[in-house]
């Protein structure tokens, strides 16, 4: 009697002891699933940028100033798409980063918790809009108004997709600046107020240099989101590659380069399929060294003050 | 001496009240920040909807696309929106639940942990397009799915994996560790206490999370048009092996054409659109208001 209770004692927590170690060996597959999925970017994008470069010289690449792959005469040099994809991005960051600042600012330092409840999700939403929206409002909506004021401006231009880039970062800058401004300890604040100094010159001059490095952070993730930013410049930037720095003429990214091809009916082996893995690469390389800096520079900062 | 004094005074106080106005503009700036911010996302849904309520109608449902503004539809966008948004969740959810709660739960504190660790931090921060091209090599290519639902569908769950794993991991992270202490005193395996506890309690913001990911993949539109999602399909899909298009790509194909009407028909599939992912998101306050337990 007391054996066979204790042996189904002992069968059951055999059962119970499997069941757990098919659980934990399975979610930690599914974890490992992440790693997988950097390592099947890394290797789709460096194997076909490699064939790639074997028809292509990498000093083309980098230092020719035409980008006509899908011309007749093929010229391959990257750097008027990487133009583009700057000058929008540089766009963008002058609306999202004085905007997002001092949304920042106020939601952390001045507004009351009632209002920062009611503002925050508010802006939010800015960000939750799909980008292909973004596109629409930019190209039927900015342009018009920016033809009006500058006639020279083209039906697509650069400065249509900055400015409804920019307010689609926003919120990001906001949010993660403000994290780094609330994360400032009371005590600095105090002892700025403790001094004489008004409210707007503690927020300023005592909050802001204490919380630069994860307002730096904010940036970073910013241009980093604005460089990846497809749909956008896809419909409104145009696809004109160039060196220019006027915004109001019509550009081509990166991102919207890689857009276009995939459109047209491109054949495998063709050297347009192998183009846009080579501007991936190069895009992709970008954001992670953008999003290495960040998180180092977020690191230092919360070392400093948690 | 005293005239001194009070010179200095004079000039402190004339100095504090400019300070002072100083910091109240200031604030009015900052303030208007905000403001223009909101104000430019209701220009943006006043302009889509005054483009688009016209164009609202049942044909936009019933009919496939045309080359006729009077005849296009959405139908094969909406159902094709429908199919990848099962066939997303079917595999991101287990999936994502999963690893974040191996994450939290199970994970020895090493480096192998550390290094899974900082590759979703990492891959939050890829650009969408990218995982277009990964999808576009690896699944329609190399697995030779071709430009299919599933394949579209794969992509999809691998962008919106890093979403579902943190917010998870945040949710299961918000469950007291008395929690799981009691029910390890009880004799619960590690399992048994994140099935059976930890899950139960922490349902509601997980859920949360899994909607915030599915209106971010209902809305993305640059990986799937990479791995050759099409813009022009006139039949309704069966399956997870047929080509496909979805609700954002109709949207910018319309945008595309240079006919005022496609623009239109194209404001009012984003005011549908905008529609799904204001329930959407209406749905997960309520599940965070109604259902989470606070501690």
């Amino acid at each position: 009697m007391t054996t066979t209770i204790q042996s189904l004692k002992s069968q059951n927590h055999l059962k119970r002891d499997r069941e757990k170690k098919i659980v934990r060996a399975l979610t930690f597959v599914f974890a490992l699933l992440s790693v997988g999925t950097t390592a099947g970017i890394i290797y789709e994008l460096l194997n076909e940028t490699i064939l790639f470069f074997r028809e292509v010289s990498i000093i083309e690449f980098f230092t020719d100033t035409r980008w006509t792959p899908l011309f007749a005469s093929k010229r391959f040099g990257v750097l008027p798409l990487v133009n583009g994809t700057l000058l929008v991005a540089a766009g963008a960051m002058l609306v999202a980063v004085p905007l997002g600042l001092l949304a920042a600012i106020f939601l952390s330092e001045y507004a009351s918790e009632r209002l920062r409840r009611i503002l925050k999700p508010i802006l939010e939403i800015l960000a939750g809009i799909p980008t292909v929206v973004y596109g629409y409002f930019a190209l039927l909506f900015i342009t018009p108004i920016l033809r009006d004021l500058f006639p020279e401006t083209q039906i697509f231009n650069a400065a249509s997709a900055s400015i409804a880039m920019g307010f689609m970062i926003l919120p990001l800058m906001a949010s993660v600046s403000e994290d780094a401004l609330s994360a400032v300890p009371r005590s600095l604040r105090e002892a700025a107020y403790a001094m004489g100094a008004t409210k707007f010159e503690t927020a300023t001059q005592v909050v802001l240099p204490a919380a630069l490095s994860g307002v730096a952070a904010a940036f970073i993730l910013a241009v980093s989101r604005a460089i990846g930013e497809t749909m956008i410049v896809a419909i409104a930037a145009g696809q004109q590659p160039k060196l220019t720095l006027n915004p109001l003429q019509s550009v081509e990214t990166m991102t919207a380069y890689i857009v276009q091809v995939s459109l047209g009916d491109t054949p495998h082996q063709s050297i347009a399929y192998k183009t846009i893995f080579a501007v991936g690469m190069l895009l992709f390389v970008m954001t992670l060294v953008m999003n290495i800096i960040s998180y180092f520079v977020t690191k230092r900062f919360r070392e400093k003050y948690e | 001496m005293s005239t001194l004094t009070a010179l200095r005074d004079v000039t402190f106080e004339r100095n504090l009240s400019l300070r002072k106005l100083k910091g109240k503009l200031f604030e009015i700036i900052a303030f208007f920040a905000i403001l223009l911010g909101i104000a430019m996302l209701l220009t943006l849904l006043i302009d889509v909807f005054l483009d688009g309520l016209p164009w609202i109608s049942t044909k936009l449902i019933t009919e496939f696309p045309s080359r006729f503004p009077d005849k296009a539809g959405l139908r094969s966008a909406l159902q094709g929106s429908v199919w990848l948004m099962v066939l997303t969740a079917v595999m991101a959810i287990p999936i994502g639940v999963g690893a974040g709660i191996y994450l939290e739960e199970f994970a020895p504190q090493n480096r192998i942990t550390r290094f899974i660790e900082i590759n979703v931090a990492n891959l939050a921060g890829v650009p969408s397009i990218i995982y277009g091209l990964l999808g576009l090599g690896l699944f329609v290519r190399q697995l030779g799915l071709g430009r299919t639902l599933i394949a579209g569908a794969m992509t999809m769950a691998l962008l919106v994996l890093p979403i579902i794993i943190v917010t998870t991991r945040e949710a299961i992270r918000a469950v007291p560790q008395s929690i799981r202490q009691a029910a390890l005193a009880l004799g619960a395996t590690d399992w048994e206490v994140s099935r059976d506890h930890v899950l139960v309690y922490s349902a509601p913001a997980i859920m949360t999370g899994i909607i915030l990911a599915m209106s971010r993949a209902i809305g993305e539109t640059a990986p799937l048009i990479t791995i050759g999602a099409l813009t022009y399909i006139a039949f309704d899909p069966k399956g997870p092996f047929d080509i496909f298009t979805v609700l954002p790509i109709q949207i910018f194909n319309w945008v595309s054409l240079p006919n005022p009407d496609f623009h239109g028909l194209a404001a009012a599939g984003i005011i549908i659109l905008l529609a799904v992912l204001l329930s959407m998101n209406a749905l997960a306050i309520w599940l965070r208001n109604r259902l989470q337990i606070r501690w």
